[in-house]
């Protein structure tokens, strides 16, 4: 099933299909091993809610749920 | 001399290695036009010696931070003899992505693979051999830390060839438009043309900022997404290759890091935690009562002072120590103990103070004019000692920090309070500096460069200043017990925590102001990576404080110095030149100059309707730029010069300043309210002015160039605007409807000019905009 990775819960995991957005946020996003075919894994949530860790690519991520949005993952 | 560049990501021990390389010949500069470190070293071996550069840690060669750019420029336009990228074992794969941009340059280039050893102590295994053939340069594993490999690494670094020619790991898929991209580039003679023309495809907007490249751009095919295929084609290879480099050991471990983060960065605890945690920072740099031996609150006074304990008498007021093992004694203990932050400053000026009594006695004693001994005693000695006596608690201050961002904690509490500072435009890592400003503007400013964000950046050197210092928290105190004094009325603390708080919303309106006008721009992303946490390297500490100081230092001999002496001599010279001693500061150039501006601050109630005694505050504002302790110390001088208070001065000189309000309302006849107005309105206006000259010079060393012009005109306006407000508001109650209408006009102008449907700059000119809202 496709989700936003905004929408997911912790322990949640999937590959990402698609990176949107804008230029610099994409670019971003690419740099740091967010590619499509990459596996992740939600880990947490901030105490306030957001921003979100992932773990990828064997290293922690923390990105906002705004840019989270951008990401389209297949779940697992 | 050869000159090896040592690229790599952020947190994978590239300062550890470049620390073992180099040693202590390292030095740190920034690169020209922005403030990120240049360091450089010198490696030394029996055969040759290497010029080491450090270029900033960084994830990829995008164009969008200033640390890629440096990096990128470095690289293509300097030329070194080869690049030393190093590599985290632990991370191997988004490590390697940065080296399959390196591969693309053509310049010699060697690989430092790091913390092998972390990997196989997990039970993990990486073939280096394996490694070195696929990616087609030599691999050296190390280990920075313990100084493992470093031999090997540097032998067969100067042991490259001269030349190499880039390739790139991409696929079959992107040949065709690389290879079109290429060609443009090689009949241009640039170097490097693989990895211009990959970045060309990427849209780079460096490579599109070149003049000619509309041409490549018209015959490369349209319906490939490059900027996907191209990260996802580097990381797909890395992938593929890696599954045959790299073997788990297939246990799943849960790391240090995990069992850490679950209770620092926990759902109820992590803010709690950390609030605990800043306390304990500001309570060992700053306590003068560490262990709480005298009581929770002021002067319970549980343990005994050594005046009490006999080994010290007072008269006066002045403490004269029985030996002097009691003065160094007192150092760490008097009737309470001190934290490391006051242990260290006591030492300093234990230290200090001697020097300078021993010039001023070989003065005296040398017959030299009473000018020539104040001169040197108290205008440059004194004036060069009350700066250097901040450096202590600035360096354990710094110390501190440095172990949080190091350890990785810092990225925590980024990650933690992100949430509430996007709502001011900013992120969570802007908290930091903030908060440090509570205890010293200068190593706050010098921490913003965790900042990616310039506009984020500047915002926040801005009003670091607002989060009220340790120096000035002697003038809320002074100038609230002054009023509680005086006029019998209010409480002290009240007025204190008050101010405090007037400091951090006037510094949140700030940002929000200039989020909304000369530095807008989107909230800066936050895309950042977690560090795994670890012990901090005690070397690495030290050399990167020594750094702070040697920096601290040599600023304290030049500005500043300069800057003391002006004001020492303004204050001490008459108009026909005559020498004055402090007492006859009244007839200086100083007082004159204070009765000259003193109209300036009559819509903010301490300018001429104080009378003829008001131009003492003109002048305390004006001392106060060299420090903040001036401030009090000029008050406590001129009141008894001026005959407003009989005797030989107090701690914290409230009796002072009382007397000399009093002194104030008898002459003038200012009502009460406009005089309690008035005052508040100075602290208002000392807290939020132009700060030291030791944080001015930072913040100019810190913000980006020429924004330094316009931060002066902002401290400037934004305290004068504050503090007229108190003044008038309390003075007048309803001019706080005007004050309402003013700043509501304000805000809608911005709002509707930010929507578009309003042109500000048909009613101001570009200039006069800029004063009133940088």
């Amino acid at each position: 099933m496709k989700k936003l990775l905004s929408d997911f819960k912790c322990g949640d995991r999937g590959v990402v299909v698609s990176v949107k957005g804008e230029g610099r946020i994409r670019r971003r996003l690419f740099d740091m091993g967010v590619t499509p075919g990459a596996e992740l894994t939600m880990r947490k949530k901030a105490p306030l809610g957001d921003p979100i860790e992932i773990n990828l690519r064997g290293y922690e991520l923390t990105l906002r749920k705004e840019e989270a949005g951008c990401v389209e993952v297949e779940t697992l | 001399m050869k000159t090896f560049a040592l690229a790599g990501n952020p947190n994978c021990g590239k300062t550890t290695l470049f620390n073992a390389l180099t040693g202590s010949t390292a030095h740190v500069g920034n690169w020209p036009g922005v403030t990120v470190d240049k360091r450089e070293g010198i490696y030394k071996s029996s055969k040759i010696k290497i010029n080491i550069v450090d270029l900033p840690g960084i994830y990829s060669l995008s164009p969008y931070t200033p640390e890629e750019i440096i990096s990128r420029n470095y690289i293509l336009n300097e030329a070194p003899d080869g690049i030393i990228n190093i590599v985290d074992a632990t991370n191997l794969e988004r490590n390697l992505y940065l080296t399959t941009q390196l591969l693309e340059m053509d310049v010699p280039m060697i690989v430092a693979l790091n913390m092998l050893d972390e990997v196989e102590k997990v039970g993990d295994s990486i073939d280096v051999k394996a490694l070195e053939e696929k990616l087609g340069v030599p691999v050296v594993a190390i280990s920075a830390l313990k100084s493992k490999g470093i031999k090997e690494l540097m032998d067969r670094a100067t042991a490259l060839p001269k030349t190499r020619v880039g390739y790139t790991v991409l696929s079959e898929r992107l040949k065709e438009s690389i290879a079109t991209a290429k060609a443009f580039y090689e009949k241009e003679n640039a170097k490097s043309p693989l990895f211009h023309a990959i970045k060309l495809l990427e849209n780079d907007e460096l490579e599109l900022a070149c003049g000619g490249v509309e041409g490549p751009l018209d015959l490369i095919s349209k319906d490939i997404d490059y900027e996907a295929e191209i990260a996802d084609g580097r990381y797909k290879y890395i992938s593929e290759k890696l599954s045959k480099v790299k073997v788990k050991s297939g246990k799943n471990i849960i790391t240090k890091s995990d069992k850490i983060d679950r209770v620092l960065t926990h759902k109820i605890w992590a803010i709690p935690i950390f609030l605990v945690i800043l306390l304990a920072v500001f309570h060992l740099t700053f306590s003068e009562n560490l262990l709480f031996l005298n009581g929770f609150t002021d002067n319970q006074a549980w343990m005994p002072t050594l005046v009490e304990l006999g080994l010290a008498s007072e008269t006066d007021g002045v403490i004269e120590y029985n030996n002097f093992g009691v003065e160094v004694l007192a150092a760490l203990y008097d009737g309470a103990v001190y934290s490391p932050g006051v242990i260290l400053t006591n030492f300093l000026n234990l230290f200090l103070d001697h020097i300078s009594d021993g010039v001023i006695t070989l003065m005296e004693n040398g017959a030299a004019a009473e000018w020539a001994t104040g001169l040197v005693g108290d205008g440059i000695l004194g004036g060069i000692f009350a700066v250097l006596g901040f450096l202590p608690q600035i360096l354990v201050l710094f110390m501190f920090f440095s172990i949080l961002e190091d350890s990785g904690y810092m990225a925590r509490i980024a990650f933690v309070l992100d949430r509430i500072f996007r709502k001011f435009g900013l992120s969570g890592r802007a908290f930091m500096p903030m908060i440090m400003g509570f205890g010293c503007s200068v190593p706050a400013a010098i921490n913003t460069r965790t900042l990616s964000d310039e506009k984020e950046r500047t915002a926040t050197i801005r009003v670091i200043p607002f989060f009220s210092c340790g120096a000035k928290l002697p003038i809320l105190t002074a100038v609230a017990g002054g009023i509680v004094t005086a006029f019998g009325v209010g409480n002290a603390d009240l007025i204190t925590y008050g101010m405090y708080l007037l400091g951090i919303c006037t510094a949140v309106l700030c940002v929000l102001l200039m989020r909304n006008t000369s530095l807008r721009g989107e909230t800066p992303p936050f895309i950042m990576e977690l560090p795994s946490y670890h012990l901090p390297r005690f070397k690495n500490l030290m050399l990167h404080l020594w750094d702070k100081a040697k920096h601290f230092v040599k600023k304290a001999f030049t500005i500043i110095f300069a800057s003391t002496v002006i004001i020492w001599l303004l204050s001490h010279l008459s108009w026909n030149w005559r020498y004055l001693s402090d007492i006859e500061m009244q007839q200086s150039i100083l007082a004159s100059v204070g009765m000259f501006i003193q109209p300036l601050f009559t819509p903010l109630g301490f300018g001429s309707q104080l009378g003829k005694f008001g131009w003492v505050f003109a002048v305390a504002a004006v001392t106060g730029l060299v420090a903040k302790e001036n401030v009090i110390a000029t008050f406590t001088t001129l009141a008894i010069c001026v005959g407003a208070y009989a005797g030989t001065g107090t701690e914290g000189g409230v009796e002072e300043l009382a007397g000399l309000i009093n002194l104030i309302a008898v002459d003038s006849g200012v009502s009460q309210a406009a005089f309690i107005s008035a005052l508040i309105s100075f602290i208002a206006y000392n807290m939020l002015t132009v700060p030291c000259f030791a944080a001015c010079a930072t913040a100019k060393a810190e913000l980006p160039k020429g924004k330094f012009k316009f931060t002066l005109i902002f401290w400037l306006a934004a305290s004068y605007i504050t503090a007229a407000m108190i003044y008038t508001v309390g003075a007048w109650w309803w001019t706080v409807f005007i004050w309402l209408t003013a700043v509501s006009a304000i805000v809608v102008l911005i709002v509707l000019r930010n929507i578009g449907k309003f042109d500000m700059l048909s009613l101001f000119s570009k200039n006069k905009k800029g004063d009133k809202l940088k």
